[in-house]
């Protein structure tokens, strides 16, 4: 296979060369944090009065963490490294507690942006021939301009639709022969199960590839669309504290995603003592931008859980990779006092070919017990009418769920398109025992 | 002499039999036999219709979940003992019935059944061998 890079110094440079230019990177992060009372008090306590103190990569353990609620109680500006008139862009997310958190970039840091965005989907085979509808919500979000602006950077035919109104997506897919979306995996399925109703199949889509990201979501998920839409599906990841997508993205051999370690330093710790832990082992992701002078952010525990692949990708891309997100610190369920990922349950059904595009999970209490059902829906093609098949089914999602999750859940069978459906962020997990 | 059954998965979801059944009204396709099965959570509902091909292109467009089935439909005198003596010919005949269930109205003067079968094409010579009436497709939308 051709393999086509955006920057091929930068993708390919040896690891001491990474190392140095990261170095290099740190000392000018560290200044530019200490332009700020938040981390110049915060980063007098570490020791650190100026970019000096920084003598080789090691000294980066010297630094605090910073987490979500530090950005959150500078609302709005305590991070901000740079006048407001050099500011550009801002982004935002709303937060579950009520106070944004919210990021600044400059028109370098835009730039620096752009060129990662644009690095990651070369890296999945795309070229400027390619038509890209991007399905991402617009907006404060920085899934949806992100992609927009490394896209047309590539030169792709960018259509920037946002997402919702299914029919029309569909429609403009057809309209512009469409080849490559920008999408949550949980709204694609949906799609899918659509597509009969709009009296069209992927067959008459033009679909070569999927930018899958947003939600976390499990490999069988992605194997699951690939078969029904025909396409590559490639797994992205980032987060808005770090810009937002570009920080790792899958290459054309879809084995985890490179982090592009020239304008990010990835570590894995455990959450619960803060160590850094050895590549291959399963921990919290903490991420340094080395790229953002407007806000700089350094250490940020994401609370996303995952680990490093070191190993030489075939793609010859020097930087390593980390794997697709396996949860999150803070999505874990407790149920009858066993640890739960809503993940370890999709990767279960979606690999049963019975089973549809949709499913939730859903949390009560049965007396003093707690009580897991899982809905799925049937695969509409699978149905044959005979009952017999529908309760052997039921048996078997309940057996596979018990041998993976060690919980016995109680199953429903749902018609296709009945369950609460996502046109972004799909919210899977309904949990009522705290009502009760 | 096979017939079209429609099965459709139903969720357990209040309204939803009412849904299907006038979504079939309103296309003017008439239900001629129907049985629900059932478990606490959803069921199927089987039914036999004058208009199969409409109903099943109605199904997809509504992102109703249906197949078809072959059954066979046969006439079963109407009095005591009849459908006995149509079960003992079928398992002389080794005929198993997964399952039956009667037409909405009578025809002529015996009752109308719907069978299935796991081989319907041999149940259904079985029955005319035996001197029973099996209904086809023409027949049923004769009804």
């Amino acid at each position: 296979m051709d393999i086509t890079y955006w920057n091929k110094d930068l993708e390919t440079m040896d690891r001491s060369s990474i190392e140095a230019l990261q170095l290099q990177r740190l000392k000018a992060l560290v200044t530019q944090s200490l332009k700020t009372e938040f981390y110049k008090k915060r980063l007098a306590k570490a020791g650190i009065a100026s970019s000096d103190d920084i003598k080789s990569l090691d000294d980066l353990r010297r630094l605090p963490f910073n987490v979500k609620d530090d950005l959150r109680q500078n609302f709005p500006k305590g991070l901000l490294a740079v006048d407001m008139e050099e500011v550009v862009r801002i982004h935002s997310s709303s937060g579950t507690t009520g106070i944004p958190t919210v990021i600044y970039l400059t028109a370098d840091d835009m730039e620096n942006w752009t060129n990662l965005l644009a690095r990651s989907i070369v890296a999945t085979g795309c070229t400027r021939k390619d038509v890209f509808q991007n399905m991402m919500s617009y907006g404060l979000f920085t899934g949806g301009l992100g992609l927009h602006y490394g896209a047309e950077r590539v030169g792709m035919t960018v259509i920037p639709v946002g997402g919702g109104n299914t029919q029309r997506q569909v429609q403009i897919m057809k309209d512009f022969k469409t080849t490559v979306l920008h999408i949550t995996p949980s709204y694609l399925l949906h799609i899918h199960s659509k597509l009969e109703s709009f009296g069209t199949t992927p067959k008459h889509l033009h679909l070569e590839r999927a930018f899958l990201g947003a939600e976390p979501y499990s490999e069988n998920t992605r194997l699951k669309l690939e078969t029904l839409y025909g396409i590559h599906a490639y797994n992205s990841y980032g987060l808005s504290e770090m810009n937002g997508p570009g920080v790792a993205f899958e290459c054309i051999y879809k084995n985890d995603m490179h982090v592009w370690e020239d304008a990010y330093i990835l570590e894995i710790i455990d959450p619960e003592t803060g160590q850094q832990l050895p590549d291959g082992e399963l921990g919290e992701v903490v991420l340094t931008n080395l790229v953002r002078s407007a806000m700089p952010l350094f250490r940020y525990r994401t609370r996303d859980l995952a680990y490093v692949n070191p190993e030489p990708c075939r793609c010859g891309r020097t930087h390593r990779r980390l794997s697709r997100i396996q949860g999150r610190t803070d999505d874990m369920l407790i149920v009858g006092g066993v640890n739960v990922f809503p993940s370890q349950i999709e990767e279960v059904i979606m690999a049963i070919p019975e089973v549809g595009t949709n499913y939730q999970i859903h949390l009560t209490k049965a007396g003093s017990l707690d009580k897991l059902t899982v809905k799925v829906e049937i695969y509409s093609k699978m149905f044959t009418g005979d009952m017999s098949a529908l309760d052997a089914l039921k048996t078997k999602i309940k057996e596979k769920l018990k041998a993976s999750i060690t919980i016995n859940p109680v199953i429903e069978l749902h018609e296709p398109g009945s369950l609460p459906a996502f046109e972004g962020k799909a919210k899977r997990v309904v949990d009522d025992r705290e009502k009760l | 002499m096979k017939i079209t059954q429609i099965s459709v998965f139903l969720e357990n979801r209040k309204g939803r039999l009412y849904d299907i059944c006038s979504m079939l009204g309103s296309a003017g396709i008439n239900i001629r036999a129907l049985n629900i099965a059932e478990t606490e959570s959803f069921g199927v509902l089987r039914m036999v219709v004058d208009k199969p091909a409409e109903a099943i292109d109605l199904f997809r467009k509504n992102g109703v979940t249906a197949s078809q089935t072959d059954v066979v439909a046969a006439e079963v005198p109407d009095t005591p003992g009849g459908l006995a003596n149509v079960l003992k010919i079928l398992t002389d005949n080794n005929v198993n019935v997964e399952y039956m269930y009667g037409f909405v109205e009578k025809h002529s003067e015996n009752a109308l059944l719907v069978f299935r079968f796991d081989n319907p094409e041999r149940a259904a010579q079985v029955l005319r061998e035996n001197g029973l009436k099996v209904v086809d497709e023409k027949g049923i939308q004769g009804l």
